[in-house]
């Protein structure tokens, strides 16, 4: 295995990473299963890519794209708490919708960044003595860990815990008088605000924003938590965090070594997403694994059996 | 303290499964009372703690606690007002969080902020009052309340309901599905915070003997109704024999009234 596959996986792993904490917050922490992620993603990519070529600062397209995922998290939780969808159908609206947003925003359903000036060239003229291999995954590393530690915070704030409890008991939060509505509003905008800060992020590390790069968000933010929760077994909120990142990079470097090596097998490109499901299904086949990832991804009858540790 | 006037709540209206849970509830409780709740399954009791929660929202009728008409008001409006412990132990505690979490989630009603929940001083508080218990928990303020037993989770709900002192504390049979050790352990505590705190209480309870020693006050419910009320000196001289030929004969009048209406 070379170098540079590692460090892609790693800088990958890491811009990814982002978007799992995301994902995180709601599979995990909300007991959500919301699949408005795999349009939030895009949508972050399609407000950067948009600002940045029509010649804005890259910190001014982040924060917009922040925003964006914001809304788009706050969307999905008007249907569910307003309307009264469901958990699932309150996503998909929203992703649905999102798609035609995201081709509307770009006006096309590709813009190349090529040659433009992202928040890697910023930092890099910070830093000249630094080579684009070296800063890009320190960068990254930088983001990640600074979201990581606002979450870790916020998730030991009074308001924070008060979203945990809705996930792990509603009927109990709700008699010590925390609207769970409220709770589920917040925890919808920060994880889908994340996944568009990701989305952002990795539209300027790749060069291009496509309408069609969100496709399969979901699974791949599924698939780092449940890789994370595998390997790390604390169930303190600093080292579920911290799992879910590790196991992002994991997830990224098994990609990648499967798209490298797969040829030999006659894997395409285009196989990504097929593998991307076959590791997430090997993953929760495991018995130990399913124990930790909560009972919202298995089915009832065999997660009632084993516990949360 | 607390006032039901004309309270119905039906379920299923319209079906073949329609329910009428509660018809026509009247209720006056004075602060400080202890009401002790009894009566056949199906007969309404947690119905009646439903709706005096906000759990549900009753048909028709009128609910006040503390002067206030509460009637349409939300359940996390209400809490400010209510502790509550269910008979189900996994009810009353986030299982995936540690006992301190949870004693943090029980301390405030409303007004939650971006404050960090755990600080020494908090976590010294918690250790206290779980001393208290004599259940060995202050020495697992860290460990994830999953791992607890059903009667340390219960005195831990307890505990949470009870934190903020409520109005009124509404206990469901909540000693019913522990073992009859835990559950005698678990009722004591109860009845020392109750007393500690003056809490104006309603306890269900399938315990007759319980019911009657227990508090001042003891109501009986009957398909959505309440068909005795007890208290003072005719309830001192009561006894469960007496419960059960009342109960069985107030029944039976209802039977004939029913036959005479299909008749
Ligand atoms: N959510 C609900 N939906 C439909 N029917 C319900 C619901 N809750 C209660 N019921 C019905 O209302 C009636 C009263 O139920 P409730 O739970 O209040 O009785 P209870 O007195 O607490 O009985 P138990 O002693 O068994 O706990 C029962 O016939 C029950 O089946
Ligand atoms: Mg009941």
């Amino acid at each position: 295995m070379s170098w540079s596959l590692v460090f892609h996986a790693i800088e990958q792993g890491l811009v990814f990473g982002i978007m799992a904490l995301g994902v995180y917050i709601t599979f995990q922490v909300l007991d959500f299963p919301d699949l408005s992620v795999d349009g939030s993603f895009p949508l972050g990519a399609a407000i950067t890519a948009k600002i940045i070529f029509s010649g804005g600062h890259p910190l001014v397209a982040i924060f917009w794209a922040i925003i964006g995922g914001l809304m788009a998290g706050g969307l999905t939780a008007f249907f569910h708490t307003r309307l009264k969808f469901t958990n699932l159908l309150s996503g998909i609206l929203t992703m649905t919708l999102l798609y035609s947003v995201n081709l509307r925003i770009m006006g096309k359903s590709n813009i190349p960044l090529l040659g433009k000036i992202t928040i890697l060239d910023n930092i890099k003229s910070l830093f000249p003595s630094l080579t684009m291999d070296q800063l890009t995954p320190l960068l990254f590393l930088f983001i990640v860990l600074l979201v990581k530690i606002l979450l870790d915070y916020f998730l030991s704030t009074e308001i924070g815990m008060a979203i945990r409890a809705t996930g792990d008991n509603e009927q109990m939060i709700l008699s010590l008088g925390v609207d769970t509505k409220i709770t589920k509003i917040i925890g919808l905008c920060l994880s889908n605000g994340l996944v568009a800060l990701s989305g952002s992020l990795f539209a300027q590390y790749s060069g291009f924003a496509d309408v069609g790069m969100g496709i399969g968000t979901i699974v791949a933010g599924l698939a780092s938590v449940i890789i994370g929760r595998s390997i790390i077994k604390n169930g303190n909120i600093v080292w579920m965090t911290t799992s879910v990142i590790i196991g992002s990079i994991i997830y990224r470097a098994t990609v990648m070594i499967a798209l490298r090596y797969g040829y030999h097998f006659g894997f395409q490109p285009g196989d990504l997403k097929l593998i991307s499901v076959v590791l997430v299904v090997i993953a929760l086949t495991f018995p130990l694994v399913r124990g930790r990832v909560k009972a919202m991804v298995m089915s009832n009858d065999s997660s009632s059996t084993e516990k949360e540790q | 303290m607390l006032r039901l006037r004309s309270v119905y709540k039906c379920f299923a209206r319209g079906t073949s499964y329609e329910v009428n849970a509660l018809t026509g509830i009247n209720l006056k409780i004075a602060e400080g009372d202890f009401i002790t709740v009894i009566g056949s399954n199906g007969a309404g009791k947690s119905t009646l703690l439903n709706i005096i929660s906000g759990t549900m929202l009753p048909d028709k009728g009128m609910i006040r606690i503390d002067n206030q008409d509460v009637t349409k008001k939300a359940e996390h409006c209400r809490a400010k007002y209510i502790g509550r412990v269910f008979q189900d132990p996994l009810m009353g505690t986030a299982p995936s969080m540690t006992i301190e979490e949870n004693l943090v989630l029980s301390i405030k009603r409303y007004g939650r902020g971006l404050r960090l929940g755990l600080n020494n001083k908090r976590r010294e508080f918690f250790r206290n009052k779980l001393a208290e218990l004599e259940l060995g928990l202050e020495n697992m303020l860290s460990k994830k309340v999953a791992l607890l037993s059903g009667g340390q989770r219960q005195a831990l709900t307890i505990l949470m309901a009870t934190m903020f002192d409520p109005k009124l504390l509404l206990l469901d049979e909540h000693t019913a599905s522990l073992d009859p050790g835990i559950s005698k352990k678990i009722q004591a505590i109860t009845q020392e915070i109750v007393k500690e705190k003056k809490l104006t209480t309603i306890m269900v309870t399938h315990n007759m003997q319980e019911a009657l020693r227990l508090g001042k006050r003891t109501i009986m419910m009957d398909r959505g109704r309440i068909i005795l009320d007890i208290s003072g000196k005719e309830r001192e001289n009561v006894t469960i024999d007496y419960l059960l030929k009342q109960f069985a004969k107030l029944r039976k009048e209802e039977y004939i009234e029913d036959e005479l209406v299909l008749a």
